[in-house]
């Protein structure tokens, strides 16, 4: 089936079966291969992407279902000019990251926890990025990204 | 003045109007003419300043999320007085070359330290030699700062890139002087990890995310019980989904390499031959192990730790002699789980074999064991073998073993085509080499000063060594008890015995290896002691440590335990974390310390269970692996140590039911995530002017003990059994 989805401001016509999940739709196809995956059933959060602005797990969403949407990937959340987002610098800043492959997925939800304003308190935080899994633990940095990334705003 | 020893192995010419140098690692012998050519730039060079002033460290270990690109590249920009700005980092494949490249046993700054400074020290003399010479000045009186050679009294500068070439034409330097820590002006100070800026955009690259040309994807069913072997396959369905090429048997193969039996799916994407797999029907015979359970190794164990081990690791004094007579003897059993290693980015492989040329793309901590694994395997010269080391989503000891690499190139092999092997997180949890489950049993008996008199521990697990190629028994327990044999308390009579469980669960390397399970019975126990002889259990502690008390195994010659540092981090840790100090009613306060890859760790724990609820509301952790050279990459290492190890402690199990795997996922193997992570880690160093050491797992073996005895404190209950299985707060 034919599916039409922008992909970081770029209109996208993706040509595939229709039980391809966005993650493969996103790695295999666009070669988007920022997105990561590490459980494949939605446990580990280390394939978040921005879906029209709110956070999805790519692995659980069929990239049918992207058909007329938007979609935010790791690849996009740089401005123009390579400007980094807040929620980059500050991760590069406090160092929030080990082996960096659940980074990306760390990032994206990082990003919507701001948005949606659960940024305030560390509870808040560590509460809304309960999802996103970091087996190198870099959790107290993660923490006080997001807390300086939000303060930034 | 240092002497400067390994002039021999450097090596330095003119690269396409820049300079690179080559150094040899001790123990590798140079090559003839491996001293690079101008013309195509040699890949394997350590060190190249190219004409736009940049410079490209290669670094031969892998990293996977330790830093290891960062700190050695720290220890060559240092001494070099380079723009930290300018460094970048490439990793180095497979050369025998390198030397040891297998990275694992916090053992990278230790083998690095020196040759790598000497390398930018060595550089940096080339540099300013050519600059001199270029003035007409004594080179003494020219300096170095950020990536120019300066001369003060002329105000003259000149960046290295414009005299790289100069200076690639003159001779090396006999001796060096390296930089006393004082004069650090990189090391010693924070660094962001090297990694993030690719990290960040998503442009990083991981074997998963590897791709070369006509490059096929495959799915493995690999035998769920093991040990099993495939009885037959109907792949009919698998081959009619669109794009499934073929499907291939995969014999098994032991040889220590342990490559499971299994089945092929083969297809022009990813997703084609995950279906194509479900639509396997294989028909297994489940080998040899299918009985075996956890049960079964628990029942094993218990009954091995109740009687003389097997094998006696060490013996002093006459511990039987004394529990004999005692008067009261103290006796815990000490249980843990197989642990995996759950690395973020599941194992895969990417390889491409043509005639007798192997080459592979692999997220692997041990290129040199795989590319020697490779060439036995697939009945080639290792000279035609190429290892691509590519950045990796976790390691822990799970990328030690060369089995993801191997099977991928067999299968290469198979189908004449690159594939790229890709395993699901289900894959990955079943088909580990997990951390043995252990049960420890120790007795003890005190004198009449509350000290401890006698001490015998036994302990029984399925050995990590036994796996890779039978020693010749005894043998095993020296490797099994480290943590335990050689606990570094004053107990004059004492005894460890080990016993072999036989078990088909492929065992390895996790993170610290047997300290993670010794230390949590040893720590555990002097605890409980301590209370038992009325006296506080850092105290005790502390009055226990004074000097190399075990005979057996043998203590490091290069790096004896130095019981003063042991001391020092525990004194460190109380006085930071007000050991003694009232707490809050329902909690409590839980001390440990440990000796590991050479590094030494104390911890404190506060917690309190409410409801039976835990919360862990502060972690103090005070370390000594000597000088820290990033400060940033060492406190994340001991932060992730300490939180690894609470996973560890509180959630994670692998069971085994039928000769499999239970576990499947991250909802049945459950880990430790942000929010049920302590608030609160406060890190401290005790930078024992020494050789420096890793940081990457002295910290997780006293994380259990720890928890177990704040535990103690807050409920008057006693934790011996991982994992705790009580639910967060």
């Amino acid at each position: 089936m034919v599916v039409r989805v922008t992909v970081n401001g770029r209109a996208e016509v993706l040509d595939l079966d229709a039980r391809t999940t966005l993650l493969a739709a996103l790695r295999d196809q666009l070669r988007l291969t920022g997105t990561k995956e590490g459980c494949d059933r939605g446990e580990c959060g280390a394939c978040t992407v921005l879906l029209d602005g709110r956070p999805a797990l790519a692995c659980l969403v069929l990239a049918a279902a992207t058909d007329g949407r938007a979609v935010t990937t790791i690849e996009g959340l740089a401005g123009a000019g390579g400007a980094l987002h807040p929620v980059q610098q500050a991760f590069v800043d406090h160092d929030a990251l080990q082996c960096g492959f659940c980074t990306p997925g760390q990032i994206m939800s990082a990003v919507a926890c701001i948005e949606a304003g659960k940024a305030s308190t560390d509870a808040s935080i560590r509460e809304w990025m309960s999802g996103n899994l970091c087996r190198c633990a870099a959790y107290p940095q993660i923490r006080a990204a997001i807390a300086a990334a939000a303060d930034r705003r | 003045m240092t002497a400067f020893t390994r002039r021999d192995f450097l090596k330095v010419a003119a690269v396409g109007g820049g300079l690179v140098l080559t150094i040899s690692l001790p123990g590798c012998k140079p090559k003839a003419g491996s001293a690079p050519a101008a013309g195509p730039i040699d890949p394997s060079v350590f060190v190249r300043i190219n004409p736009d002033n940049s410079i490209v460290i290669t670094v031969a270990k892998s990293e996977m999320g330790q830093g290891v690109r960062t700190s050695l590249a720290m220890l060559v920009a240092e001494e070099l007085d380079a723009d930290w700005n300018q460094v970048r980092v490439e990793q180095a494949s497979f050369d025998p070359k390198y030397g040891e490249m297998g990275t694992g046993g916090s053992s990278s700054v230790l083998s690095n330290w020196k040759p790598m400074r000497e390398a930018g020290a060595a550089l940096r003399s080339l540099l300013v030699a050519a600059a001199a010479k270029e003035w007409g000045v004594d080179p003494k009186d020219c300096q170095t700062e950020n990536s120019f050679v300066t001369h003060a009294v002329s105000g003259r500068r000149i960046h290295f890139g414009a005299v790289a070439e100069k200076a690639a034409a003159l001779p090396l330097p006999k001796t060096v002087v390296l930089k006393p820590k004082a004069d650090w002006k990189l090391l010693g100070k924070d660094r962001v990890s090297i990694i993030s800026a690719d990290v960040i955009h998503g442009k990083a690259v991981y074997g998963l995310d590897v791709k070369v040309p006509g490059m096929l994807y495959a799915a493995i069913e690999r035998t769920p019980t093991f040990g099993g072997r495939v009885k037959s396959v109907d792949s009919a369905k698998a081959l009619a989904v669109p794009g499934v090429k073929q499907v291939v048997e995969i014999p098994a193969l032991a040889d220590g390499i342990n490559i499971h039996a299994g089945v092929a799916v083969v297809a022009t994407n990813t997703w084609a031959a995950l279906q194509g797999r479900r639509l396997l029907v294989v028909d297994w015979d489940q080998g040899p192990r299918a009985a075996e359970s956890t049960e079964s190794y628990q029942e094993f164990m218990t009954a091995a730790v109740a009687r003389t081990g097997d094998e006696t690791v060490n013996k002093q004094g006459d511990p039987d002699g004394i529990l004999a007579k005692a008067t009261q003897v103290f006796s815990q059993t000490f249980e843990t789980p197989f642990l995996s290693h759950a690395t973020m980015e599941p194992m895969n492989c990417t390889a491409s074999v043509t005639g007798d040329q192997v080459e592979v793309w692999s997220p692997t901590q041990f290129p040199d064991w795989g590319a020697q694994a490779l060439a036995a395997a697939l009945k080639t010269d290792i000279k035609n073998v190429r290892v691509h080391v590519t950045l990796m989503g976790g390691g822990f000891g799970r990328r030690i073993n060369p089995d993801f690499t191997v099977e991928a190139a067999l299968l290469s092999q198979r189908i004449k085509q690159p594939v790229k092997v890709v395993w699901t997180r289900e894959d990955d949890l079943t088909h580990d080499f997990y951390r043995p489950c252990s049960t420890h049993r120790i007795e003890a008996s005190l004198g009449a000063d509350g000290l401890p008199e006698a001490w015998r521990h036994r302990i029984s697990t399925p050995s990590i060594d036994v796996f890779y190629g039978p020693k010749p028994a005894p043998g095993w327990g020296p490797n099994e008890s480290d943590g335990s044999a050689n606990m570094s308390y004053r107990i004059p009579n004492r005894s460890c015995e080990y016993t072999l469980l036989e078990s088909g669960v492929p065992r390895g390397w996790w993170r610290a290896v047997s300290t993670t399970h010794g230390m949590f019975a040893v720590e555990s126990m002097i605890d409980e002691i301590a209370e038992a002889a009325g006296k506080d259990p850092y105290e005790y502690r502390l009055g226990l440590i004074d000097k190399v008390w075990w005979q057996q195994p043998a203590d490091s010659k290069t790096f004896p335990f130095n019981p003063e540092r042991l001391k020092g981090v525990l004194q460190t840790a109380a006085a930071k974390a007000g050991w003694g100090r009232q707490l809050p009613p329902g909690h409590g306060r839980g001390i440990s310390c440990g000796f590991d890859h050479l590094g030494y760790a104390a911890e404190v724990f506060e917690v309190s269970v409410i409801a039976g609820r835990l919360r862990i509301h502060r972690v103090v952790v005070a370390a000594d692996s000597g000088p820290v050279l990033n400060p940033n990459g060492a406190r994340s290492q001991l932060e992730g140590g300490v939180i690894q190890g609470l996973s560890a402690a509180i959630k994670e199990r692998i069971t085994i039911t039928g000769g499999a795997v239970t576990q499947r996922n991250f909802d049945t193997y459950s880990m430790l995530r942000i929010n049920e992570a302590p608030a609160v880690i406060e890190v401290y160093f005790v930078e024992t002017d020494t050789h420096p050491t890793g940081f990457g797992e002295p910290a997780v073996p006293p994380v259990a003990a720890g928890l177990a005895n704040a535990i103690y404190r807050a409920t008057g209950t006693r934790v011996r059994t991982l994992p705790l299985g009580l639910r967060m707060a």
